[in-house]
């Protein structure tokens, strides 16, 4: 016993001991919590981030081309004038970037809420219908890709297998030049309106009964409650899913990579402003031009989600 | 409604039959309604599963019955593809390095992002947070230039390091995400009693907050995984040889003349089939996951 227990001057020393290197650290540490907590992170995003993004700038002020190391010289905006003045390729992709990104939320949006009012009273089997929702939103997207490529193949696929059996002709799909940004658009709807019907069946979950069953007992009915009473209600909600959606939808890149490969095809159906700067900086090594393209994309983004937030707070007042 | 009340749970059937009772009772237009929504249901359901269900048949044909639309549903399966693809391939090379990126790159992206998202709840530092969320927003292409030429530089390009990194950039802004807003909905209350009690905040933050977040942080970390498992644009760029990642594999399959459905089908479901049974199992997670902030205002 007395060879454990420590020396006696010990608990004097405790009561009066000058504050140790780890107290001192600790009472540190919780004075400073609030950035010695959140630094890390954002050192880290920082980093990644904002290096990057300031590099590709000055690359886009520049001619780089062939390898980023290789000598370039400073052109001021002349890639800007190139990109912008590019009807072959800048303008049609951004025609492309913006229809499939409108088309698809809009059935997106539509069909998702259609779902979500379908799912939102319980019923019997609810259970089984939730996970069929869950499956394509988590299927990896390039599977997702070559497993369409498969279903619209022309000539094997399924879908048209099922039009010749009620007499529509064979329709191209993919391989068509019309028709190939349609399929692709039809492929992120089959993967993302589960998406948005999660969100937008969150939303009507935790609406309050009352407003509708008032109009209910004043005699409104079904549709009438949907566009006067639940939709209204529901705006701030279905915004946050199209913000969500539309900024994904956006630099959607893998399903169109997988299934078009380079260049969205051989006549560029389905490049879109992702593809054709990933095509730009890695099939072609056009570090310049590549890096004027997104930072024109990146502008675009940036302008839609200030304008559906604005959007927000109109409706949330 | 009074017919599909009938579907709720027995306790709230009475309640709400009772608050039904006065009004007049349209059992036609219910009973259509009532129809409908079945068939509505079983059409989604079908327009869903059914593409799914065509790969998997697709993967276990030889390619043979593949061209043959006569055999669309009816022929003999045979494992073959799958032996192909894993064995010859070296897809279980693949699945390692898939797993082995989405695993480390989540849990370094939990350890960084569950503090940052904590004290940007508590101290409301909301351009902080605009600054990692910014990390949603930006086009990936426009960092793959810089870090492909600074990580060559390093001789890291190839390696599991970048790739992490880059999927980490991926997962950090998601955790912050879904962590403030579970963060933001935790009662105050338990840290300050707590606190009053003696634990320094720090470790009123380690043995209180962090314990209660276990759902929270076990969503976010579902979600990172499973958006690290999908990741193809970094791993395209970033991996070699020795650590490429299933969705690049995969892709690789097509470079060739003439493609082999039967493999491409297989390879796409042993990529999608992990996946989709770690989702069936954390449903809840994913749900929570997906519609986290999106609710309050």
């Amino acid at each position: 016993m007395s060879v454990l227990t420590p020396p006696r001057s010990a608990p004097s020393r405790k009561a009066a001991r000058p504050p140790s290197a780890r107290e001192n650290f600790s009472g540190w540490a919780n004075r400073h919590r609030k950035w010695l907590f959140a630094a890390p992170a954002m050192i880290f995003v920082g980093v990644l981030i904002v290096f990057p993004l300031a590099w590709t700038l000055y690359l886009s002020l520049t001619d780089s081309q062939g390898s980023v190391r290789a000598a370039s010289e400073f052109v001021g905006l002349q890639n800007y004038l190139t990109v912008l003045s590019d009807v072959e390729r800048f303008w049609p992709a951004v025609g492309r970037t913006l229809s499939f990104t409108g088309v698809a939320l809009v059935c997106e949006v539509v069909l998702g809420m259609c779902i979500a009012l379908l799912l939102w009273r319980p019923f019997r089997g609810e259970k089984w219908v939730r996970v069929a929702i869950l499956l394509p939103l988590v299927a990896t997207p390039v599977a997702v890709g070559m497993m369409w490529r498969l279903i619209f193949d022309p000539n094997i696929g399924f879908v048209n297998q099922l039009l010749g059996m009620v007499g529509i002709p064979a329709q191209p799909w993919l391989s068509g030049q019309d028709t190939a940004l349609g399929t692709t658009i039809f492929m992120d709807v089959w993967q993302w309106t589960p998406m948005v019907v999660l969100i937008l069946l969150a939303g009507l979950t935790s609406l309050s009964e009352e407003p509708d069953e008032a109009a209910r007992m004043d005699g409104a009915n079904a549709a009438q409650r949907f566009f006067f009473i639940t939709l209204p209600l529901m705006m701030p909600t279905v915004i946050v899913a199209i913000l969500l959606r539309g900024i994904d939808a956006l630099k959607t890149f893998d399903i169109l990579y997988a299934t078009k490969g380079k260049g969205g095809g051989s006549f560029h159906e389905v490049e879109t402003l992702n593809v054709y700067a990933y095509g730009l900086s890695f099939d072609y090594n056009q570090y310049g031009l590549s890096s004027a393209v997104l930072i024109l994309f990146f502008m675009i983004i940036i302008g839609s989600m200030w304008l559906l937030t604005m959007r927000k707070k109109a409706v949330s007042k | 409604m009074t017919v599909l009340s009938q579907n709720t749970e027995p306790q709230t059937a009475p309640a709400e039959a009772a608050k039904t009772a006065p009004r007049p009772r349209k059992p036609l237009g219910t009973r259509a309604y009532k129809v409908f929504r079945v068939a509505a249901l079983v059409a989604v359901v079908l327009f869903l599963i059914a593409p799914l269900f065509w790969m998997l048949l697709a993967s276990l044909k030889t390619n043979v019955d593949i061209y043959d639309t006569g055999k669309s549903f009816f022929f003999t399966p045979t494992f073959e593809n799958y032996a192909n693809v894993l064995q010859r391939n070296n897809y279980f090379v693949f699945i390692f390095n898939s797993f082995w990126v989405a695993f480390v790159s989540t849990a370094l992206s939990l350890v960084l992002g569950v503090p940052a998202a904590y004290a940007m709840s508590r101290f409301t530092m909301h351009r902080s947070a605009l600054v990692v969320l910014m990390a949603r927003v930006i086009p990936g292409v426009s960092l793959l230039v810089p870090w492909y030429y600074v990580f060559s530089n390093l001789k890291m390009v190839g390696g599991f390091e970048v790739l992490i990194l880059s999927h980490m950039f991926v997962a950090l802004p998601l955790i912050v995400y879904i962590m403030m807003s579970y963060f933001d909905s935790l009662p105050l209350e338990l840290e300050e009693s707590a606190q009053v009690d003696g634990l320094t905040p720090i470790g009123a933050f380690r043995r209180i907050t962090l314990p209660l977040s276990v759902a929270g942080m076990a969503t976010a970390g579902i979600l990172s995984f499973i958006f690290s498992w999908n990741n193809f644009m970094f791993a395209l760029v970033l991996s070699g040889s020795k650590t490429k990642t299933l969705p690049v594999a995969i892709f690789d399959f097509v470079s060739y003349a003439s493609i082999d459905w039967g493999g491409l089908m297989a390879a796409a479901t042993v990529v999608t089939i992990p996946i989709m049974i770690i989702a069936l199992f954390t449903q809840k997670y994913i749900v929570s996951g997906m519609t986290a902030g999106a609710t309050k205002g």
